[in-house]
Parts: structure tokens; C-alpha cells; sequence
């Protein structure tokens, strides 16, 4: 049995410029998409409540406040 | 190597797997309690009703609800992926940008590693100080308030395990022990935490009458759906990134 060979280079490219920018606009809408399913109240996303009842369940067990 | 996009989809399709499966253990291990929950919610509305001076209004309690609880038990499933949909691509993003200075040399290691501090950063530091309350707990007037406290926490245990990270790395100079690094490391992220719940204001708005046996099991559910969505993200985004993931014949021929 040989011994696990460590991975020399790793699985993702060096950060440019270029890719942080892309990097950033790509975390700012996945919380955005967050904001949605935990805090929305139905002013952000013009759904009235209905999102926010729909979610209501999945909100207390991912352990975010609610009403 | 992998291009950004390439570790990007990884990691939302990863988040969606591990969003589904949490949502399954939120539906068996969680539901029961919020269903009971509610049960002592609208027993409690009627009461109030009553008390209302013989002129009952009885409006709130009748009004159709905007979504049935039917609808909300399948809309448990549609939060949880959409959640674990952002938590991984927001992950992938985290590991692409800190995994060169993350000092092993298996991708696999450094998946783990981001998946229990963020674990720890993002649900066990506001755990602590603000564990979630099932239906039926809570003054909807203060509903600011927790929230800004509740994203406080996680802003502060993400904070604390960075700097736990950091102190284990300035510690090196003392030797090349590693208790030392560990034990620095480990005081630093509880000073940073300890000092921050002494700070944050304490909220405790569980109705004195709430039976304590359906809050304990409402919050080890609630602890557990994010512990198996935290688990999932790590290990998949883990299996996905290592090159050295055994892949079947077929795939190799399909690739």
C-alpha cells in the first residue's frame, strides 16, 4: 500500500483582478438569493407574504429569527 | 485545474444536493414540532380572542391563510435548496479565493476545513447566543432587533474563527509544537466569541407556559437540519473538487 501522493498544484486558478470582480458580483447575488428564503418580508421582493409564508417552515429550522 | 466557473457550478449543484437531503431531515425530525408548535400558537390566539371583553373578533383566527400548511411543509423543501443553493455557490466562491492560502496540499482537507469553520462561523457562534425558536416563540415587534443580533453573531463568528486561524499561524514562533498553535488558536476564537455574547444584547422571549421538552426537540432538529447541510456541502464539495475522485469507467469514456 503506497502512501497517498499530497496533490502538488491545487483544483482552482490564482485569483486575478478580473475573477475577483466576477467572484464578488457572484457572492452578492447568491446572498441576495439567501436574503429571499431568510429575511424577506415581501417589501424587497414585491411577492407580498406569500414568499415568506411559503418559506416559513424551512426559516425556524435553518435557525433564523421569524416573527 | 479547474476554471472558476467549472468550481462555481460545483458548488451550487452541491448546495442544491445538500439543500434536498437537509430539507428531508428537516421534514422528519422537524416538522412534528413545528406542527405542535402551531397547535399552542392558535390555542393561545383563541384564548386571546376570548379575553376580548365578550366582543370577539373573530376575523383573525377564520382568515384563510395565505399559504396552507401543506403548501408550507413542500415550501420547506423550496427554502432549504434555495438556502443550500447560496450557501454552496457562496462556498465554492470562499474556497476559490482562500484555497491557495489554505497550507495542505489536498483539496479534499481544504473543503473540509472551509465547511467546518463555516459551520462554526455561521451556526454554532449564533446558536449559542440566539438558538432558534420553533412557531408560537417570539414578540413580532422585536423581529428588527433579532434579526440584526441574529446576522451580528454570524458576522462575529466568522470574525472568530479567522482569528483563531490567524493566531494558530502567529503562534508558530513559539515552536513547532502543535499544542501550542492549536491552544493559541482555539483561545483566540473564545476570547473573540466570549466578548461578543458579554456585548450583544440577551433576547429570551419563550412564553414561561412553552413546554420545554417541544423547544429542546424544536432546536436539536433545527440544529441538526443545518449540521447535515453543513456535513453534505463539505463532503460533496470535497468528492466534486479532488481530482483524486475515483470516477467510473463509463464517465472516463463519456468524457
Amino acid at each position: 500500500m503506497s502512501a497517498p501522493t499530497p496533490a502538488r498544484s491545487v483544483a482552482v486558478p490564482a485569483i486575478s483582478p478580473r475573477l475577483l470582480a466576477v467572484a464578488l458580483l457572484a457572492v452578492g447575488l447568491l446572498l441576495m438569493l439567501a436574503y429571499l428564503v431568510a429575511f424577506d418580508q415581501g417589501a424587497v421582493s414585491q411577492s407580498g407574504m406569500y414568499l415568506h409564508e411559503l418559506m416559513h417552515d424551512g426559516r425556524h429550522l435553518l435557525g433564523v429569527p421569524c416573527h | 485545474m479547474r476554471t472558476f466557473g467549472s468550481v462555481l457550478v460545483r458548488g451550487l449543484l452541491v448546495g442544491l444536493f445538500a439543500g434536498l437531503l437537509a430539507g428531508t431531515f428537516a421534514y422528519v425530525m422537524g416538522e412534528p414540532h413545528i406542527d405542535s408548535a402551531i397547535a399552542i400558537e392558535e390555542a393561545a390566539g383563541a384564548a386571546h380572542t376570548h379575553d376580548a371583553g365578550g366582543q370577539a373578533v373573530p376575523a383573525e383566527a377564520e382568515e384563510e391563510p395565505l399559504v396552507s400548511r401543506t403548501g408550507q411543509r413542500a415550501g420547506l423543501f423550496l427554502a432549504t435548496s434555495l438556502y443550500g443553493v447560496s450557501l454552496g455557490g457562496i462556498f465554492a466562491v470562499g474556497f476559490a479565493l482562500f484555497r491557495r492560502r489554505l497550507r495542505t496540499g489536498s483539496d479534499s482537507y481544504a473543503a473540509l476545513g472551509v465547511a467546518a469553520a463555516g459551520f462554526v462561523g455561521i451556526v454554532l457562534v449564533p446558536f449559542v447566543k440566539y438558538p432558534p425558536n420553533p412557531p408560537a416563540v417570539g414578540d413580532p415587534e422585536t423581529i428588527t432587533k433579532r434579526t440584526v443580533t441574529y446576522l451580528l453573531t454570524v458576522v462575529i463568528g466568522l470574525l472568530a474563527v479567522w482569528a483563531g486561524v490567524a493566531a494558530s499561524r502567529w503562534a508558530q514562533r513559539f515552536g513547532p509544537a502543535q499544542w501550542i498553535r492549536l491552544g493559541v488558536g482555539a483561545a483566540a476564537f473564545l476570547a473573540t466569541v466570549v466578548v461578543a455574547y458579554l456585548i450583544l444584547p440577551s433576547i429570551n422571549e419563550v412564553p414561561g407556559s412553552f413546554p420545554a421538552t417541544l423547544l429542546w426537540q424544536f432546536r436539536l432538529a433545527s440544529l441538526g437540519t443545518q449540521s447535515v447541510l453543513w456535513l453534505l456541502l463539505g463532503l460533496g464539495f470535497a468528492a466534486v473538487i479532488d481530482r483524486r475522485t475515483p470516477v467510473s469507467q463509463s464517465e472516463v469514456v463519456a468524457a
